[in-house]
């Protein structure tokens, strides 16, 4: 069964129609990548599903259920988690800190609660050592490398019970041996029956990583299917338009 | 790449520094070893440095700005600015005397003092989170509203009577109840304590510091930015007012004047103690330990007889210097 389902979403912004009945289906432990050039309408719809943007039309469907969102905060309750382009992660603070940001483990009771740090190094260094990532939770994020730091960003979805993680251009930044390590926790996150939507530019990785691919163009689906059935040369037709529609 | 023979219990044990290197890399370190060489060196220099009598006097002088700039410290990791505190003592002090001159008790006049306080606070920290004024311009317009306030209260008079508890206000900042350390100095202590515990152990403090490095992060992740920049505007501004009350009691009088320039000393304090100006870093052990440094600056230039108009310079100096140490251990970071 489909995690989550878009039934004919449409988002306009006055007279700009940015996103024009796109309806797809994303089902458990599956990495879909979500192609299509600047404009094209995939952060539109990523940020609808995120709970930024409300769609002018079409529902979503979230487990089989009607999913309304009318804040990030809470796509997040349902088990909607972001990894944002810039990673949103504080330098000054340590691993653990940033893992936790939003959603600290406290002691105590009433006004006297306190961090507890033990219980947050704890797991977020479980969470590091099931992502097989070499971070560790006490270090500060400041003096880490690119690689480590998606590690942190995508440590915050496993806090709670994700069904669905949308990364940002996870790896439009950063070196290609760090390519490898980020990909790496892309399976991670599937092996765990986690569905990932991966929004990139980089044909390469989605073809190293995805089991679907969706391209977008001019705000319309223009192709969904298979990594296998497809090849990137049909995918750069898709995206640049010299393909209508497959 | 790191060690991969770590356990588990290693890998979440391991710090990327020791104690010992953090505490030579800390900014705050070094100004403390600064106010201790320079309290030998006075001690032996004059023969009127080490009395105790002196030393009464200095940690009584360094608790009024130090108070204040705990309450600072937290604005500035937040990245924000309050120029209005030495106006809002003034302020303060001023509805504190005024309220027990008319005949009000001790009490009266405190909750009157320390309301005006939180009142002036969040009408900065609302404009600044809610309406996205810069920190500096709002904090400037309060500096000259909340000083014009307080010559209104009094109509710009000395204020010298408390009314019926006049002598419980001047034994509450002029005493020394505990040990012959005077008042202020143990008021100093307790905040200060405060101010390091909510830093360390709170999620406020936590987010505070997140806002202060990358607040568009703390922003997504679902930290209630706006209320915590509130929140951290009218700390600010209580702390002010506590220093006033404080300050009202040791001086025995309000004038319209006090804590004029106030603002640059405590920002000074700050900073000298490792406060970033860019947000993100700050201790309030740094806020006191740079309080004191700039008070034993201005004592030992009088008692080693240095013309008075040197203070300046020498203060100026010491930020410079300060912040000299942090910049070289940053570049040495980053090579």
């Amino acid at each position: 069964m489909a995690v989550l389902e878009l039934t004919n979403i449409s988002k306009h912004f006055g007279a700009i129609q940015a996103v024009n009945d796109v309806s797809l289906s994303i089902e458990a432990g599956q990495v879909v990548g979500l192609m299509g050039d600047n404009g094209a309408g995939k952060s539109t719809l990523v940020k609808m599903i995120a709970g930024n943007f409300r769609p002018s039309h079409g529902t979503m469907h979230l487990d089989g259920l009607e999913l309304i969102l009318h804040r990030p905060v809470e796509a997040r309750q349902h088990g909607i988690e972001i990894v944002h382009q810039d990673l949103a992660l504080c330098n000054n603070l340590t691993s653990a800190a940033n893992v936790f940001l939003g959603r600290e483990l406290r002691h105590g009771f009433g006004p006297f609660r306190v961090l507890d740090y033990r219980r947050m190094y704890r797991r977020a260094g479980e969470i590091f050592r099931e992502l097989k990532s070499e971070t560790r939770p006490r270090d500060l994020v400041k003096q880490m490398s690119g690689g480590q730091r998606q590690a942190v960003a995508i440590a915050r979805t496993m806090l709670s019970e994700a069904k669905i993680v949308l990364m940002d251009e996870p790896t439009a930044s950063i070196s290609v041996r760090q390519v490898t390590e980020v990909l790496h926790l892309i399976r991670q996150l599937r092996d765990r029956g986690i569905a990932v939507v991966l929004i990139s530019h980089r044909m390469p990785d989605v073809f190293a990583v995805a089991d679907r691919v969706i391209v977008m163009r001019r705000g319309r689906k223009v192709a969904d299917k298979q990594i296998a059935a497809s090849s990137p040369e049909e995918v750069t037709g898709l995206i640049t338009g010299a393909i209508e529609r497959v | 790449m790191a060690i991969t023979t770590d356990t588990f219990d290693e890998a979440i044990e391991r710090k990327q520094h020791s104690w010992l290197a953090t505490i030579l890399g800390s900014q705050t370190f070094w100004v403390l070893i600064a106010v201790i060489l320079a309290s030998v060196f006075l001690s032996f220099a004059t023969d009127s440095f080490a009395t105790t009598k002196n030393l009464y006097n200095i940690t009584r002088n360094v608790t009024f700005v130090a108070i204040i700039a705990l309450g600072m410290t937290v604005v500035i990791i937040t990245g924000g600015i309050d120029l209005s505190v030495g106006s809002v003592l003034c302020l303060c002090s001023m509805v504190l005397a005024v309220v027990m001159h008319a005949g009000h008790s001790i009490e009266v006049g405190i909750a009157a003092s320390m309301g005006t306080a939180l009142l002036i606070g969040a009408f900065n920290g609302i404009l600044i989170a809610y309406l996205n004024f810069p920190p500096f311009v709002v904090t400037l317009g309060m500096l000259s509203i909340a000083r014009s306030l307080a010559m209104v209260a009094s109509n710009n008079t000395v204020v010298f009577q408390f009314g019926p508890d006049h002598d419980k206000l001047l034994a509450l900042g002029g005493g020394a109840w505990f040990l012959g350390i005077a008042n202020p100095v143990l008021y100093m202590v307790v905040l200060a304590l405060m101010t390091g515990f909510v830093l360390r152990w709170t999620r406020f403090g936590r987010y505070v510091f997140a806002i202060g490095d990358n607040e568009h992060a703390a922003t997504l992740t679902g930290v209630p930015v706006r209320k915590i920049k509130v929140a951290v505007y009218m700390i600010s501004a209580l702390s002010a007012g506590i220093a006033g009350i404080i300050q009202t009691g040791w001086l025995g009088a309000v004038t319209t004047n006090i804590g004029a320039g106030m603002e640059l000393q405590v920002i000074a304090a700050a900073v000298i103690g490792g406060a970033d100006l860019a947000g993100g870093v700050g201790t309030a052990f740094g806020a006191i330990v740079g309080a004191a440094l700039i008070e034993v600056i201005r004592n030992s230039l009088g008692l080693l007889g240095i013309n008075a108009f040197w203070q300046g310079a020498f203060i100026g100096g010491a930020i410079v210097l300060a912040v000299l140490f942090d910049r070289i251990r940053n570049f040495q970071q980053s090579e």
